[in-house]
């Protein structure tokens, strides 16, 4: 045991392996839509291109939720206002056509105008109040979004906006089939690059803000605000940046997804995606950065893969369908958020900082559980 | 005038049944400090079973007068969302009570799925009618209309609400209730069965729940799988605008919030001059709340938690 | 630290196991679907065609998705009983139906996986949320879609030679109910309801277009959402402007308790609604209140089709329950669509996919013939109002 230990971590020096690891998981990366769309089918591509998008929001959300500690039950507003501005800067609807990296750092400025918005009135609150205002923010932004054709026709109401432009560069446009080099790339193949890269560029910038400054204030406050703040942070810049920040996340992600679509319409943002997204993040592992990504993967394929498992294994296990797999598919999910967290409170994959303090609380055994939330 | 009265009439109909599912949350709340996100299923599966055991008894055809056909729904939709409800708590929260503050919030929502969905298998996707309770007999008040239904509503609302308030204000569980909310540990020490408490809250609870599920079930003479989602969250809003926690703050959340719905759809489009509608019913609510807890950081009457924090 | 390390890597170990658990299982499912292809009961000379049909399934619209599947479901359960022979070859069809949840989002998903299933040709979706982003995806793969619901007038719009619907857009229909409202009904002072969803709104503002030019003034319009139960606050303010008419743009679970309280507060008024009323649910919903409520519905009458009396009653034998709304309409396109696939002698979707454009087909909702767009021509509209807790039938226009 020790022996190999020993080996790994020589390994683990040698920058050469380090750089050889990096090749080897980037080639593994850039084939992998293509190993899936001709393993399982391309509809797991697609599958994997939202699952990227959740990605890009459940860090976003972490940023908030995981390290500042400030419990967002509306976050999916910011993916609304992503979208909504892509789509109404690029399609028939306003007439509008701008180019692509004009309406994205656009959408995701607007999202962190939004966020310090929301953020800036609850600035007092704690825990389940603001769990409460940001859910009811983010009802205000989908019910905007739904009315606003009337008295003047802004997002086309509930019916939607249609026909949205897709990211094009020269002409290349990415919703299309293309061929290149003699390989076929489909839309949903292209997307999977962008959002693979964004996602990235996502999972970069959130390992580098936990280490930073702000991080840490960000976790200092998430820990003990009162503490925090007779440290010398302003809790209420920090804050705000925090809900700017992780607004933007969403907004980005908005705007892909809208591009994507081509069509975005209220129904996209309810509830219900909020507390998704929140899954997402606690589920993998709160404030832990790769665990938040686990999750996001986790939770935005265990659906699919029960919508494609749960009428065949039914019929190997009892020769007949006996429940309609879809709402078997719903059963399990609502089980399987409540077996994972009974058996690992913490998340899936914890950070191990936060993985100590649960131990320690643990052995304590002290206290109730609403000190933790109010504290 | 009477159109005033009226939309007040409505408002407090509305209201009513917010603060009874309100109710459940809060005392959840006070006690765990957790938002428990499948109360509203629970008030759902009571209209559900209620509807059952009612149309059962109609279609056996045993010839019991309409009182007992009711006593016997009203009971046996107690009955399971008692016991339902007890062993969520076991089953999902009590394991959870040293965890992480989040994690029993994603077990509540892992419940309100699973319950969501067992309804939808055993009473199907279809609405379903809510038989009648009482004949739909509208009563003139000054103008404004009100049935009797309605008024029993009110009536047992207010019942209800006031009986809870003597359980915990002049019992022995009362007391004991109120020292597990204060301070479990504390509490624990000083005699009390924390794990029977907690059980005891959760169960009055569903069965306040139960009883609100067959009220709204009867008003709107509808039952259906998703009807406790939106009817949760409401009162959960409820709940917070009163200061959650506190009974009597989901109380006059509850009536607020009803009010506040009733009277923005009734004028938001005169007082605008129909530049907003009555689809902004909810963003008013919304914006009430926001607005409140603004200049009240902990609700109307949450000064209790305002402490502990 | 190290045990630290130790921890994470069994971790990673696990999750690398479960992803390979989940692949083994995707690929049992992928197995599985194969065999059935090939069914052993099945003679050699058999060949099985695959129909996708997509609607939300789970939520709170699950039973409209469900009774879509049901229409659908028949038709290829007759056609498979009829022993139909295309291209030299007896055809059994089968039938994949998908939950989209009625997400815009999952309807791609869904579509996509339809489309790795080779499905010859799909029914679907419901909403027009989920209709019109999963067109361009049936677009791409060139496989036929008709649509029994989805109302939404840009979903044939979008110059998708594979897009079809069988039921009349929003713009048909919603004209005919303003012009009947005025000069049938006699209304003068109209208030206007819908429930915000696509199809409400669409309904509601084509009609007001209409009863405005038909010479009616339009004194409120009032907005709930597909979630609510109480109407009170805006019915009590529709009460104090006094309308002849209330007109509603929405579905059925929500105008029968509407109508109980529109009679417990003593409005009085004509209440008019499109098809998403002209339903038994209704009458069960709204009960004795109910009574004298008017409501448009696509088509000739079902009684009144040949076929149709017969088709309800095998639906009520086949699924235990009655027609919840749009399952005619699931029930003629597909039924379209096999005439389709008989008329070009192929299944093959680049080849009866001209025919199905050309197709002049009498089901039990009325003639299915499509315009260029993809659109139901000449649909023609039947007005009914509720007597003795029944819908009885009073006109066809247009």
């Amino acid at each position: 045991m020790g022996f190999w230990r020993q080996r790994v971590t020589a390994w683990k020096r040698d920058r050469r392996v380090l750089w050889l690891g990096y090749v080897l998981v980037a080639l593994a990366l850039a084939l992998l839509p293509f190993a899936i769309d001709t393993t399982i089918g391309r509809t797991w591509v697609r599958v994997l291109d939202f699952a990227l998008l959740y990605v890009m929001l459940a860090l976003g959300l972490n940023i908030v939720v995981g390290f500042a500690g400030l419990l967002d039950l509306g976050y999916i507003a910011f993916y609304a206002v992503g979208a909504y501005t892509w789509a109404l800067l690029a399609s028939p609807q306003l007439g509008l056509h701008l180019p692509f990296w004009m309406i994205l750092p656009l959408g995701a400025g607007l999202a962190a105008l939004f966020g310090v918005l929301l953020g800036a009135p609850t600035l007092r609150l704690r825990g389940d109040y603001l769990a409460i205002v940001t859910l009811g923010f983010g009802e205000i932004i989908r019910i905007f979004l739904n009315n606003l054709d009337h008295p003047v026709n802004i997002t086309n109401g509930p019916i939607g906006i249609n026909r949205i432009d897709p990211i094009s560069v020269v002409g290349f446009e990415l919703t299309r089939t293309h061929e290149i080099f003699g390989i076929t790339f489909s839309g949903a193949h292209l997307h999977y690059y962008v959002f693979l890269l964004a996602a990235l560029a996502s999972i970069f910038i959130c390992i580098r803000l936990e280490d930073s400054r702000i991080g840490r204030a960000w976790i200092a406050i998430r820990e003990d605000e009162i503490a925090a703040q007779s440290m010398g942070i302003n809790t209420r810049n920090v804050k705000l940046l925090a809900f700017a920040m992780g607004a933007t996340f969403g907004g980005v992600a908005g705007g892909l997804f809208s591009s994507f679509q081509g069509f975005v319409s209220p129904e996209s943002f309810i509830l219900l995606e909020s507390i998704m997204v929140l899954c997402m993040v606690v589920l993998g592992g709160m404030g832990h950065v790769a665990g938040v990504v686990l999750g996001a993967l986790l939770l935005a394929t265990l659906p699919e893969v029960l919508r494609h498992t749960a009428s065949p294994v039914q019929q190997q296990l009892f020769g007949e369908v006996i429940l309609d797999p879809e709402s078997l598919r719903m059963l399990l999910f609502g089980l399987a958020l409540i077996l994972v967290m009974l058996l690992r409170p913490a998340g899936l994959w914890p950070s191990p900082t936060r993985k100590r303090e649960f131990a320690d609380a643990e052995r304590q055994a002290t206290g109730r559980t609403g000190a933790a939330a109010t504290g | 005038m009477d159109i005033f009265l009226q939309q007040v009439l409505n408002g407090l109909v509305l209201g009513s049944v917010y603060a009874l599912v309100a109710l459940g949350y809060t005392m959840v709340y006070g006690i765990l400090g957790l938002i428990n996100f499948a109360h509203g299923e629970v008030v759902m599966i009571g209209a559900m079973v209620a509807l059952t055991v009612l149309n059962g008894l109609a279609g056996a055809a045993i010839g019991a007068p309409p009182q007992v056909v009711i006593a016997a729904a009203l009971a046996a939709a107690i009955a399971v969302c008692m016991g339902l409800s007890f062993s969520i708590e076991r089953v999902a929260y009590r394991p959870l009570r040293r965890a992480p503050r989040l994690a029993p919030l994603i077990t509540a929502i892992g419940v309100s799925i699973l319950l969501q969905n067992i309804a939808m298998l055993i009473w199907g996707r279809q609405y379903h009618t809510f038989p009648r309770l009482l004949p739909p007999t509208p009563h003139n008040i000054a103008g404004a209309t009100i049935t009797d239904l309605q008024i029993g509503i009110m009536v047992v609302c207010a019942v209800i609400m006031g009986g809870l308030l003597v359980l915990v204000q002049r019992t022995r569980l009362g007391r004991a209730m109120r020292a597990t909310a204060e301070n479990p540990t504390v509490a624990g020490l000083m005699g009390v069965n924390i794990n029977r408490i907690i059980s005891a809250t959760f169960v009055i609870g569903a069965a306040m729940g139960a009883v609100a599920g067959v009220l709204v079930a009867a008003n709107y003479s509808i039952a259906h799988y998703s009807m406790g989602f939106t009817l949760g969250l409401k009162a959960f809003t409820a709940a917070v605008l009163g200061g959650i926690g506190n009974l009597g703050g989901a109380m006059l959340g509850g009536l607020l919030l009803g009010l506040i719905e009733s009277i923005g759809a009734g004028y938001i489009g005169d007082l605008t001059g129909g530049f907003l509608g009555s689809h902004y019913q909810d963003v008013f609510a919304f914006l009430v709340l926001i607005t409140v807890l603004v200049f009240r950081p902990t609700g109307l009457m949450g000064e209790r938690v305002a402490e502990r924090a | 630290m190290d045990i630290e390390r130790h921890g994470v890597t069994r971790r990673v170990l696990a999750a690398v196991c479960s992803v390979a658990v989940a692949a083994v299982l995707g690929a049992c499912g992928k197995k599985e679907e194969q065999p059935a292809t090939t069914d052993g009961t099945t003679s050699a000379l058999e060949r099985v065609v695959k129909i996708g049909h997509a609607g939300p399934l789970t939520g709170p619209i699950a039973h409209l998705g469900k009774d879509n599947e049901n229409g659908v479901r028949l038709a290829i359960e007759e056609a498979n009983a009829a022993g139909l022979v295309i291209g030299g070859e007896k055809i059994r069809f089968e039938l994949i139906s998908e939950d989209d949840e009625a997400n815009p989002q999952k309807g791609t998903v869904v579509a996509q996986k339809l489309v790795d299933a080779k499905v010859a040709g799909v029914i679907g979706h419901l909403n027009s949320g989920t209709t019109i982003p999963a067109s361009k995806i049936y677009h791409d793969a060139g496989i036929p879609q008709i649509s029994p619901s989805a109302t939404n007038v840009d979903y044939t719009h979008q110059g998708f030679k594979t897009a079809f619907r069988v039921m009349a857009n929003d713009a048909q229909q919603g004209k005919v109910l303003g012009e009947y409202a005025v000069k049938k009904l006699g209304a003068k002072k109209i208030a206007v309801i819908d429930d915000r969803s696509a199809y409400g709104k669409g309904l509601a503002d084509q009609f007001e277009a209409a009863a405005k030019t038909a010479g009616a003034q339009i004194i409120t319009r009032e907005f709930t959402d597909t979630t609510k139960t109480d109407f009170t606050a805006i019915l009590t303010s529709i009460k104090g402007k006094r309308p002849d008419l209330i007109f509603y743009g929405g579905m059925d679970s929500q105008a029968g308790p509407m109508m109980k309280q529109i009679k417990n507060l003593g409005v009085r008024a004509i209440y008019l609604a499109g098809d998403g009323v002209q339903t038994t649910q209704f009458l069960t919903l709204a009960g004795p209140e109910g009574e004298s409520a008017y409501a448009s519905s696509p088509g000739v009458p079902l009684d009144k089709m040949p076929g149709g009396k017969e088709f309800a009653e095998k639906y009520q034998k086949r699924f235990n329950q009655p027609i919840q709304l749009y399952a005619p309409y699931a029930y003629d396109a597909m039924n379209a669509m096999i005439e389709a696939m008989k008329a070009a002698d192929s299944v093959d979707p680049a080849k009866y996919l001209p025919a199905l454009a050309s197709i002049q087909y009498q089901g039990v909702t009325g003639l299915v013939q499509f315009d260029e767009k993809g659109d139901i021509k000449g649909g023609s509209i039947s007005l009914y109002q509720v007597k003795n807790n029944k819908w009885e039938y009073l006109e066809t226009v247009g």
